[in-house]
């Protein structure tokens, strides 16, 4: 493990576990359907063989999944500097983000129906590149609430033209 | 000098029309439509076997139809005219469209990125000229006037862009003074001596050859789909740039081109997001040329066409060219900025840029170099950059190597330092969004003219920005 996304200075504040927890039921939820139309069809069609290849991958893609969800929550990490906004994501893929404050257009709090019922939203930050993709999922909505207040606040005293 | 837009308050502005012969421009195209349709629904009916002869009455019955459908766009043309106005309102252009869905749009002027004068051949032909105002963050133009008279529309253009400036309405255009002008046979040279050119032609005559001598010229007809695919891209790209001016005046740098559809467009100072310049493996070789691409926010997601508007300069020798980046970004020499190269394990991911790969950040513009055939050097102003991204795919792990991403504002321009070693980039992007913060500070404001304050003793000028004011931010 290099640690070149990881500096020592750094604190890294993580996102939810619930981020985990949700992501985890949705791929239980996927691979149970998955699971209930193979043996279904095992059963119609009367091939064990197509059961048992089936119960093999669900279980392969089970624990490849679910330890997976697990690093990639891990992987999630902000950080509220002086002056801009770290982000940093990804286990196999990694990206690190440095957002200055001043930059930011807008910030955008958003939460679907199934986070919501895990109470979780994803902040996002816009500046004028269209490729900046700050975005912080699995924040509880008061924690959301308070980055989206803190960050237009410290962008409003940064603020620079284009 | 007279001003077209009134002055006027708030809530009383006072709105001007387009040119009255707009609609039957606007009308042509709509009846070019039906024509093509038309016809094409026609050849589907002598296809399909329709082989009776048109008699009289077809023939007159097609006609009033088409007589229709000219009185119906005609009219659709007319009413959208009627309902087009624009006007100044208090410090903004203010353009009301639509008829059904009503629309009224206010464009602050102090955040103009661009302002071209475009005129389509037919235009040309009446007379006419579109206005196009460019500001940041739209997917499209945001402000087309089509169409004003010619006269009108430079007349517009002028006052705009010394209400941009934060000028009086009524000063005179400013003068220019001529840069540079890309004559026709090295902009016909430069545009055949590409490998995608060269590589066909050469293609085109073995071919040629080989079908001769085989004694089947029949197999040349291979060749006229393959060049027709091919040809129109290159002959577009030298249309386009046709009788290249480029001239500087206070409001800008002042671009003219092209043959059939002549574009003129104004970039006001500072609105330079990005440079780049770019040698192809055969100017670079044959003839030492090079060319600019400027990255401005209003060009932005314009698709090819926006990618054609951002050429700074077409073709010229490579001195020229950074001379003219030294007078776009003031103080810029890629020359001297000094770069780091990456790492030798870099060669397994890129074997043939390896050597080229190089990037640094200087007093106050960030250069990065790559490509191996067309070799690219971005310069990127440290206040321009809207974010910094580290990022490091699987096999960039496995060698320890990163890449750095400056983000700029959408464009042709993409700022990367690829490859670098890890610990490396992490420093390289600390390091650009501090120097990005601090160059901040000292950036010019959006009214390029209108005096702000003077720099008190502690306006931390550093930096050799001597010219450039202190800037509150406030603006934003």
């Amino acid at each position: 493990m290099d640690d070149a996304f990881d500096p020592a200075d750094t604190t890294w504040t993580p996102v939810s576990a619930k981020l985990r927890a949700m992501r985890r039921m949705i791929l239980v939820g996927a691979l149970a359907a998955f699971a209930l139309v193979v043996a279904g069809i095992a059963v119609a069609a009367s091939l064990p063989y197509i059961g048992v290849g089936g119960a093999v991958v669900v279980g392969i893609v089970t624990a490849v999944g679910w330890r997976w969800i697990g690093r990639n929550q891990r992987a999630w990490g902000y950080t509220e500097r002086d002056d801009d906004l770290l982000v940093r994501r990804g286990v196999a893929f990694r990206e690190l983000i440095v957002v200055p404050y001043g930059r930011m257009q807008f910030v955008d709090v958003t939460d679907g129906p199934v986070q919501r019922r895990f109470g979780l939203s994803t902040v996002q930050l816009h500046t004028a590149a269209a490729k900046t993709d700050a975005r912080i999922p699995g924040l509880t909505p008061s924690e959301a609430a308070r980055l989206r207040d803190r960050l237009t606040a410290r962008g409003e005293s940064h603020a620079a033209g284009l | 000098m007279t001003t077209l837009l009134a002055e006027s308050s708030p809530g009383q502005p006072v709105m001007r029309r387009l040119h009255p012969m707009t609609p039957f421009v606007r009308g042509w195209k709509i009846i070019a439509g039906f024509l093509a349709y038309g016809s094409s629904q026609s050849f589907g009916a002598v296809a399909g076997g329709d082989r009776d002869a048109p008699s009289g009455t077809q023939t007159a019955a097609a006609f009033g139809l088409f007589l229709g459908l000219v009185v119906v766009a005609l009219l659709i043309a007319w009413v959208s005219w009627r309902s087009t106005r624009y006007g100044l309102d208090g410090v903004d252009l203010r353009i009301d469209t639509g008829v059904v869905r009503r629309q009224s749009r206010r464009v602050r002027l102090d955040r103009v990125q661009a302002v071209d004068v475009v005129r389509p051949l037919l235009a040309r032909v009446l007379g006419l000229a579109e206005l196009r105002l460019e500001v940041a963050g739209g997917a499209s133009t945001e402000a087309p006037l089509a169409y004003l008279s010619e006269s009108e529309a430079q007349a517009l253009r002028a006052e705009l862009l010394a209400r941009a400036a934060g000028l009086r309405s009524d000063t005179p255009e400013a003068p220019e003074r001529l840069l540079h002008t890309v004559g026709a046979p090295r902009l016909l040279v430069s545009t055949l001596l590409q490998l995608p050119v060269v590589v066909g032609a050469v293609a085109a005559v073995v071919l040629a050859g080989v079908a001769v001598s085989q004694g089947e010229p029949g197999a040349l007809l291979f060749i006229f789909p393959a060049a027709a695919s091919v040809v129109p891209a290159f002959a577009r790209q030298f249309a386009a740039n046709y009788g290249f001016t480029l001239a500087e005046s206070p409001d800008g740098l002042r671009i003219r081109r092209g043959l059939l559809e002549t574009r003129a467009q104004t970039v006001p100072p500072g609105r330079v997001q990005a440079v780049r310049l770019s040698e192809p493996l055969l100017w670079r070789v044959f003839a030492g040329w090079a060319r600019l691409e400027v990255e401005i926010a209003g060009y932005s997601a314009t698709g090819p066409a926006g990618a054609e508007a951002a050429v700074l300069l077409p073709v010229a020798p490579r001195a020229q060219c950074l001379a003219l980046l030294a007078r776009v970004l003031p103080g810029a020499d890629p020359t001297t900025v000094a770069t780091t190269g990456v790492p030798r394990r870099a060669r397994w991911l890129a074997p043939l840029s390896r050597r080229v790969l190089a990037a640094g950040g200087g007093e106050r513009y960030f250069v990065a170099r790559r490509g191996a055939f067309r070799r690219i050097t971005d310069v990127m102003p440290h206040e321009r950059i809207q974010s910094v991204r580290v990022h490091q795919h699987p096999l960039q792990r496995w060698l320890r190597l990163a890449s750095v991403t400056l983000d700029t504002t959408p464009g042709p321009v993409t700022v990367v330092a690829a490859h670098r070693d890890a610990a490396d980039a992490l420093t390289l992007a600390h390091q650009q969004a501090r120097r990005a913060r601090s160059a901040r500070r000292l950036a010019v404001g959006q009214e390029w003219m209108r005096p702000r304050y003077t720099p008190g003793p502690d306006g931390g000028v550093t930096g050799g920005a001597a010219d450039a004011e202190p800037n509150d931010g406030a603006d934003c």
